[in-house]
């Protein structure tokens, strides 16, 4: 049996399609066509052929020269792979990958380290692939850090050369998976980058035969199109400055009887004409070609309008001027209207050119944001530092971080502290301090120390990268009430068509004279003046804008339509825990009795807490953590069933809980009880302490609220709104929060599942509802709402419930998201309002309408001037909402 | 008489405008079934769509590969009213877009802003 060097398929030599023969040795083919590509380029398909075989050696030979647990002669006829294992949390954890992969068929040793995070698994190929130790390592519970990435690849004609390349990279280590796509050209490989990286991905496809081309990353592909877009630009400008001589040159030419001093030859027709004409084909040439394309496919659109009504003026002049006694004898004074075409066109350009220039500035927040993207991450592998390209991080890895630099990807800080500054993601301006377990966001950048930290969403899981992609779809989406306009642009340029044929005939018909005169300027009138674009910008446009400026508080805008609900909300209901509050308990009050210290009582309560896994626990070691009071471990730690707990510090004994536990030790809590009962009126949870059996004191723990949301609370009630608290708490600690925070009306002992029906209940009260809460716990009743506002996601940024998302833990974006509705819902009907007036409004006055009762027409060229800045002021309008500052609506 | 004829002939002219824009039929394309069980057209977005009437059959899952050749703003944005689609086609790239039709009629599609219209039949 034979290997066919070009496809790499076994041959039998007697079975060939195709033989060849090169420096004295014959090659068997299993088609004519890998016949052909080997006689082209015999070289390469060789050197790939010897290629895989050196390689083949090498890796034998490398694999044993690592350090591994599996020794090098079992290598030799084996496979031998290091996967990296994500999610282990202990040794134990390590045996179960260990015990699953070792009752694979095919593995001959398995062994993972839990310290390095890698399962190195020696296994026979013919029996089993890679792929299927990840798929038993994923089985398990835990995964493998892998990365993917799509490659576009040339040349691949045929199913035969989709297998080729994916037998290619799949039989190569480090390759877990390989699918190529001949539809689409793209190979899609999913790989270990401790193992290989892209580069010699590429050179694989390469050695296979086929062309590699350049990966394209997301923004270059946007680059694509900003790079046309700028040079159109530039062509606009060429064109609108070399049309504007030209039409100055006609204006004077036709009108010297206001400008006597301009030279006669100026004002004859035929070098008006030979002026006109380089301006009607050549610089309004992409009029005519819009127009042809739309109208191929049997559609009409501004382009169409212009054409046809510059058009009408070019050609009606054009036969004034070659025979003018045609019009003499009809009794017409032959006149032309070179003026007329050529100021509209160029007027129009200047209209594209202003509006091409703001429309750019639209889009500024997405380019902004896409511009965050790090480029480089400095992972540790193998206990040593390197810099890698972002996209071959992978989660699980271990990323270090110094002063002054961009956080590569989100994750968690494993150590080291610092402060990071967050504005760039969340809108929040001062910096936030990190220590070993928090949270650190992709694209922030890093102030003062130096941490560790490690990756847990890479690539398009991001939070960035995730809101690029949310922000995108919500600039791509229109709000609803753009549909009407939208309906009526479906109809429009035909109708306007028909309108101004119809008021052609109807001027040339009961017109007075001249009648020909008339009947062709309203005609090019109302062709020029109803161009629909102000129309469609309207409200993409302050859409775009809008999201985009949210964005840069950290609010996201899931599209135009929540936008415009939003700002019709009448109600807005607030979860208590975790949204109006911290929603983690803590010490509110200490109350030693007389002899006692708060620090005493404190060390007391805090050391016995130390075994306790309570929350209220929890509060109280926080306390005493934050006072620096040195705490000891306690001996005999019981915890008495809803009561409280018992433990000896320092020899003492310590008893923590409610009244009951007191009154059944035969404990006294006369002194403090009225104090215990006030505490808990205030939503407070009172614990008693007694040492030796005696009374010592009493502390207060509670959920507290956060700093602003009682402003933020009265921000919105002064925009109108009623505010409602909904929690699962009891009627009197309930109450006490809301008092605090400012709210009236609260929804008490709702259980978690109910929320919806009481989000339900206010809506069919004919109330328009927002929710805010968390993401998770709140989701049902975050999408039953008008509106589900999700608070502080972090970095879970696609919550699919909501409608806003707000990055920061911070009520005031609730009041900053809903005054950016407003202002953009307004900005809207603004568009709308001034877009109907200029291309709706104007086309009766265009058709003539008004002059038989006030002798009003509308000359073509002041048409053609309404027409271009109506682009241009919704353009403007809309980017005003660019330098709106959110967060002082409301204040008093 | 000339009076007579503007106006014969301007009615006319309304009347072949708005068929020809509104009502007449473009070129038809059927949708070829390929390997990965998807009924796929590649439809080029330049001044409107080619094709711009699609055949398709009910119940199989169809994707529709936008792309878009120009930067003109009109065709920005493609919209499949009856599958509830709305997205943006950036220049230069194809977009695809899966559905799955699921009762046979005639659907319209277009952009943003209804200027350029396509037409999905579903048999």
């Amino acid at each position: 049996m034979a290997v066919d060097p070009v496809c790499g398929m076994d041959v039998n030599e007697d079975k060939a399609a195709a033989t060849s023969v090169y420096r004295g040795k014959t090659y068997y083919f299993c088609a004519i066509g890998c016949k052909k590509k080997f006689d082209e380029h015999p070289k390469t398909y060789l050197k790939t052929a010897e290629g895989a075989e050196e390689k083949k050696k090498e890796k034998i030979q490398s694999g044993g020269e690592t350090e591994s647990p599996i020794n090098k002669d079992e290598e030799a006829t084996k496979d031998r792979i290091d996967l990296p294992v994500v999610g282990m949390s202990c040794a134990s954890c390590a045996s179960t990958i260990q015990r699953s992969l070792g009752n694979l068929k095919g593995v001959e040793k398995a062994s993972v380290n839990f310290a390095n995070s890698k399962a190195t698994v020696l296994y026979q190929p013919q029996l089993i692939k890679a792929e299927d130790l990840i798929k038993s390592i994923r089985q398990s519970g835990y995964d493998v850090g892998t990365a993917s990435i799509e490659i576009p690849v040339r040349g691949m004609e045929c199913a035969s050369c989709v297998q080729n390349v994916e037998k290619a990279l799949l039989v190569t280590r480090g390759v877990t998976k390989a699918a190529a796509n001949l539809a689409t050209e793209k190979v899609r490989v999913e790989y270990i980058p401790s193992e290989i990286n892209i580069n010699e991905i590429k050179k694989i496809i390469e050695g296979a035969g086929y062309k590699v081309l350049e990966i394209p990353h997301e923004e270059e592909m946007q680059d694509i199109e900003r790079i046309v877009r700028e040079k159109e630009y530039k062509i606009l400008k060429r064109k609108f400055f070399i049309g504007l001589i030209f039409a100055l040159i006609i204006f004077l030419g036709s009108s010297s009887h206001w400008f006597p001093w301009i030279p006669d030859f100026l004002n004859n027709f035929y070098v008006l004409w030979a002026l006109a004409t380089p301006v009607q084909f050549w610089i309004g040439r992409q009029f005519y070609k819009g127009a042809w394309g739309a109208f191929r496919h049997r559609n009409a659109d501004m382009n169409t309008l212009i054409a046809v009504g510059t058009s009408a003026a070019y050609f009606y002049s054009v036969a004034a001027t070659v025979f003018p006694s045609l019009f003499s004898t009809a009794g017409i004074d032959p006149k032309v209207y070179f003026d007329t075409s050529t100021i509209i066109i160029v007027l129009i350009l200047f209209g594209r050119l202003l509006e091409a220039r703001a429309k750019g500035q639209t889009s500024e927040a997405i380019r902004k944001l896409a511009g965050l993207k790090p480029k480089t991450a400095r992972v540790i592998r193998e206990g040593r530092e390197q810099d890698i390209p972002v996209e071959e991080v992978v989660v699980g890895d271990l990323v270090m971080v110094r002063p002054g630099e961009k956080i590569p990807v989100d994750g968690a800080v494993r150590d080291g502290k610092s402060s990071v500054d967050e504005s760039m993601i969340t809108g929040e301006s001062l910096p936030v301090r990190k220590k070993t377990g928090d949270e650190v966001i992709g694209a922030t950048i890093n102030k003062t120390g130096s941490f560790r930290f490690e990756a847990t969403k890479v690539g398009k899981d991001t939070a960035l990268a995730q809101i690029i992609k949310l922000v995108q779809d919500a600039q791509g989406s229109k709000a609803p009430i753009q549909r009407l306009a939208d309906v009526i642009a479906g109809y429009f340029v035909p109708i306007v068509i028909s309108i101004a044929i119809a008021a052609f005939v109807v001027w040339f018909v009961f017109g007075p004279q001249p009648a020909l005169t008339f009947a062709l300027l309203n005609f090019v009138a109302v062709m020029i003046i109803a161009c629909p674009c102000a129309l469609g910008l309207a409200t993409p446009t302050a859409v775009m804008v809008g999201t985009g400026k949210g964005a840069e508080y950290g609010i996201l805008i899931k599209g135009g339509e929540s936008l415009e609900i939003a700002h019709k909300i009448d109600t807005i209901v607030f979860d208590k825990t975790g949204t109006l509050t911290k929603g983690e308990p803590e010490v509110t009050d200490i109350f030693p009795l007389e002899s006692q210290a708060e620090d005493a009582i404190l060390r007391y309560a805090g050391s016995a807490e130390k075994a306790s896994e309570h929350s209220l626990g929890e509060a109280i070691l926080k306390k005493a953590e934050e006072r620096k009071i040195d705490l000891v471990d306690p001996v005999d730690f019981k915890a008495v069933e809803g009561q409280g707990i018992e433990a000896r510090v320092d020899g003492r004994s310590i008893l923590m809980g409610n009244k009951k536990l007191m009154m059944d030790r035969g404990i006294g809590i006369g002194e403090l009880e009225n104090r215990a009962v006030r505490l808990a009126s205030e939503g407070k949870t009172p614990i008693y302490i007694a040492v030796d059996e005696r009374l010592s004191g009493l502390i207060a723990v509670a959920d507290t609220l956060k700093e602003n949301s009682p402003q933020a609370v009265e921000k919105l009630k002064n925009l109108g709104l009623r505010v409602i608290m909904l929690t699962g708490d009891n009627k009197k600690t309930a109450e006490a929060i809301a008092g605090k925070a400012g709210i009236e009306e609260v929804l008490s002992e709702v259980l978690p599942e109910d929320k919806v029906h009481e989000i339900k209940r206010l809506q069919s009260a004919g109330k328009r509802v927002a929710m805010v809460g968390d993401g998770i716990n709140d989701a049902p009743a975050l999408a039953q709402a008008d509106i589900g506002i999700a608070i502080g996601s972090g970095t879970d940024v696609a919550v699919e419930a909501s409608d806003i998302t707000l990055i920061r833990d911070d009520l005031e974006g609730v009041v900053s998201a809903i005054e950016l509705s407003k202002k953009t819902i307004k900005t809207i009907k603004q568009n709308l309002f001034w877009a109907f007036i200029y291309n709706t409004a104007g086309i009766p006055v265009a058709a003539g309408v008004l002059y038989p009762f006030f002798g009003i027409l509308l000359n073509p060229i002041l048409a053609s001037a309404a027409m271009a800045f109506s682009s241009v002021s919704v353009v403007s309008n809309s980017l005003r909402l660019r330098r709106i500052k959110l967060g002082q609506q409301g204040e008093r | 008489m000339e009076k007579l004829i503007v106006t014969v002939a301007g009615l006319s002219l309304i009347f072949l405008v708005n068929w020809y824009f509104l009502f007449s039929k473009g070129r038809t394309k059927q949708a070829v079934l390929g390997e990965n069980q998807l009924q796929e057209v590649t439809v080029r977005v330049k001044g409107g769509y080619e094709p711009d009437v699609i055949v398709v059959k009910k119940g199989i899952p169809v994707r529709l590969n936008f792309y878009r050749d120009e930067t003109a703003d009109c065709s920005e944005i493609v919209v499949l009213g009856e599958w509830e689609i709305r997205k943006p086609l950036p220049a230069f790239k194809t977009t695809p877009i899966e559905f799955t039709p699921q009762k046979e009629g005639e659907y319209v599609f277009g952009c943003g802003m209804g200027m350029l219209k396509g037409k999905l039949i579903v048999r």
